[in-house]
């Protein structure tokens, strides 16, 4: 599961068809039997643990590490969920799912978050029946080739062959763009991450497209990471984020406001250092936050210490950004578009009143 | 009183009962379905095949570009299924009868090579077939830089095999008339001199020499005409060959490793079944058939041709079926490795972006059993015209 070519990957695609038929049928039965809907949170209060549907093997945003352990941006949020609710980041169970079966099974029912890298779109949101609770990563879609072939920018791409994932909006920009630019192009795709690689690296197609973490994420992976390049262009925006299913606002507000929690903590400079130190806060913004005022995790349906477990566990989103993809990484990407507003970024969560 | 007593009536009864019960059960589920996604926000109807679809596909036998409609992408996967079956039963029969015939043949090094290969490739699942000759064959290739050329006109890399291509030019249509009348005029020529022979072979007459000669003279005026034709007017077709641009091939046509790939996983692993299936046909057909064969003088290919196979088809048809079935339907694994098929495209990347997976797993699911459907009763037909080897 972890290495791109492994005879294990074979067997698991074998696993992985039947998955994908069996969440089509869950969702038929799903939507012709049942007619109640329970509380997503109840229900996960009940089953003891959290359901979170992630990407198949991305460093830096989820990937199974040598251990068996999941890492990641995305996989840091569903743990961040899971210490909200049970004050427990480890209450989460991992569904590993390709961009063709992530909407399906969010649907079904199958995992209750999808924290997947996801573009949040307007088609999507609308005619999906899902809720984008917001903005992890602000990501573009870019392109990486081989240095050899002598490539500057996208547009000397005339003629190219591109390889990149199934079902998702990557496929759609790319063809955007070659038409706009009136470029022509040849799309190689496959349905998971590590079929596209390796057909990139055997060289089945000149460039490997999609978003620009991505690139950098899969970059790392390849034998000779120094021998490719990512192209300057982004052509695309490509806001990705958690998406939760439509119907329950009270778990849409949960997911939504624990993505605010952790931005909100580093506006705030609480670390999960600074939590540890166990000193209680004297400024009223602090306080309301960390719910020593006010209510809002009850009203959430938690406790009101629920931002205060997120972050005594996770630390605030700076530090999960430098740990899984930034400084603390080998990813290394500068942050960018993803820094709070006040460093000139576009995080920015509402206010905690 | 009347229904306990009349038990024609009885059975009716129940079983329109049956088919009522059966009815509504698909309406409540059908509408619980409808109104739940209706709630959830979820689009229904079929609606978006007319939409505009937006994304590219590496490979079409229909005409297809990116602001075609998503109704479009149906069909180019549609018929990349249907290329993909129709070569893999072609080669997998193919195949498949040589095999079987060999697993039975006097000779010992084609009997064991025939059985190694069935040990072989019946015990190795599908899905590493596939990721055997795309990833550990076709991939290893070299690039297109370093292609492997025939003749300056065909090249082989690990992008496909690129061949030139006709296309029409100002002598084609000239050509086409010319070729055209003087080939009429040789099949008229043939059809007199067939009529003539038959009713020679009735009266028990010899069948004159000269009527051989005169079909052998009529060929070489043919091949004349074309000689005169390309000396005076020119070639009827120019050739597309594929010239190498910045990244790939351009002119010619393509044909993707994917579908060598999956034509070639497909027929192979079908082909060692079906060399099963004939072995068992043959090995059928009573031992006396075979010397009664000899015995009448017949060589080996003759009584394997005229007296074994007829016999031997009759047991093997019912099987054989099921092997087109399933190769059709394993022509699915196509997603694996990025062949642009039916699955792979409609209920894959179309199903991704609409997001309207009941239509769209229904749609296909309907394609298969209609495809499968056709197959068999291609076969019972067949099966059918061949009934008089029985009795």
């Amino acid at each position: 599961m972890t290495s791109a070519q492994s005879p294990a990957s074979h067997n698991v695609n074998m696993t992985r068809l039947l998955t994908k038929t069996s969440s089509v049928v869950l969702l038929l039965l799903f939507f012709t039997l049942s007619n109640v809907y329970a509380s997503t949170l109840s229900n996960i209060k009940e089953k003891g643990y959290l359901t979170c549907g992630v990407s198949q093997s991305l460093p830096g945003f989820s990937y199974i590490e040598k251990d068996g352990k999941w890492t990641g941006l995305d996989v840091d949020f569903c743990k961040a969920l899971a210490a909200g609710i049970f004050n427990d980041s480890s209450k989460v169970r991992y569904s590993a799912l390709s961009a063709k079966e992530r909407f399906t099974a969010l649907q079904s029912g199958e995992i209750d978050v999808l924290s997947r890298n996801t573009t949040w779109t307007a088609s999507r949101d609308t005619s999906l029946g899902v809720h984008f609770a917001g903005v992890m990563y602000y990501d573009g879609q870019g392109f990486m080739v081989r240095k050899d072939l002598g490539v500057n920018s996208a547009l000397e791409l005339d003629g190219a062959t591109l390889c990149t994932n199934t079902g998702t909006t990557t496929e759609l920009n790319m063809s955007d763009y070659f038409r706009a630019n009136n470029m022509q192009y040849k799309p190689v795709v496959f349905e998971k991450y590590d079929e596209v690689l390796a057909a990139y690296e055997a060289g089945r197609c000149d460039v490997l497209s999609t978003d620009q973490s991505g690139l950098f994420s899969q970059r790392i992976r390849l034998k000779d990471a120094k021998a490719h390049k990512i192209l300057p262009e982004i052509i695309s925006k490509e806001p990705l984020g958690p998406a939760v299913r439509q119907g329950d606002d009270q778990w849409f507000n949960i997911v939504k406001w624990t993505l605010y929690a952790l931005l909100e903590a580093e506006e705030l400079h609480i670390t999960k250092k600074s939590m540890m130190l166990k000193k209680l806060p004297t400024k009223p913004k602090e306080r309301r936050f960390l719910g020593y005022d006010g209510n809002i995790g009850e009203n959430l349906g938690l406790s009101n210490a629920w931002a205060r477990q997120i972050i005594q566990t996770m630390g605030n989103y700076g530090e999960i950004y430098e740990k899984n993809i930034g400084k603390h990484s080998l990813l290394n990407i500068p942050r960018k578009h993803n820094n709070l507003w006040t460093q000139g970024g576009l995080h920015y969560a509402p206010p905690f009143r | 009183m009347l229904i306990k007593q009349n038990a024609n009536l009885r059975a009716w009864l129940y079983q329109a009962l049956f088919i009522i019960g059966v009815i509504g059960t698909c309406w409540l589920l059908t509408d619980t379905l409808l109104e739940n996604l209706a709630r959830q926000g979820i689009v229904t109807g079929l609606d978006f095949l007319d939409n505009n679809a937006g994304f590219g596909v590496i490979f079409s036998l229909i005409d297809y570009s990116e602001s075609d409609s998503y109704g479009r992408v149906f069909f180019v996967g549609l018929f990349n299924t249907l290329l993909v079956a129709g070569l893999g039963i072609l080669f997998s029969t193919i195949l498949g009868f040589i095999l079987g015939i060999a697993r039975l043949s006097h000779n010992f090094l084609a009997r064991n090579i025939a059985s190694a290969y069935i040990g072989l490739f019946r015990n190795v699942p599908l899905l590493l077939h596939l990721f055997f000759w795309y990833f550990a064959v076709l991939q290893p290739l070299p690039g297109p830089r370093q292609s492997l050329e025939f003749m300056d006109t065909f090249f082989l890399n690990n992008r496909g095999l690129y061949v030139p291509t006709l296309i029409d030019n100002a002598n084609t249509t000239i050509w086409q008339y010319t070729i055209g009348i003087s080939f009429a005029a040789v099949i008229l020529l043939f059809l007199i001199s067939a009529s003539k022979n038959t009713r020679k072979i009735k009266n028990n007459e010899k069948i004159s020499k000269k009527s051989h000669a005169k079909k052998a003279t009529s060929l070489l005026a043919l091949t004349f005409v074309g000689i005169l034709l390309s000396l005076f007017v020119g070639n009827p077709y120019d050739l597309d060959t594929p010239i190498f641009g910045r990244f790939n091939f351009s002119g010619g046509t393509v044909i993707i490793p994917e579908l060598i790939a999956l034509v070639l996983a497909l027929s192979l692993y079908t082909a060692a079944y079906i060399a099963e299936i004939v072995r068992a046909g043959i090995e059928s057909v009573p031992k006396g058939q075979k010397e009664a064969a000899n015995s009448l003088g017949l060589s080996t290919s003759d009584s394997l041709r005229f007296v074994i196979i007829p016999q031997a088809l009759r047991l093997i048809i019912p099987p054989l079926t099921n092997q087109y079935l399933n190769l059709t339907k394993n022509s699915s694994l196509a997603a694996a490795i990025a062949y642009p098929d039916l699955v792979s495209i409609f209920a894959g990347t179309v199903l991704n972006q609409t997001g309207q997976a009941v239509e769209i797993i229904g749609i296909t699911m309907l394609v298969y059993l209609s495809i499968s459907v056709t197959i068999s009763l291609i076969m019972s037909l067949y099966e059918k015209k061949n009934r008089w080897n029985q009795q």
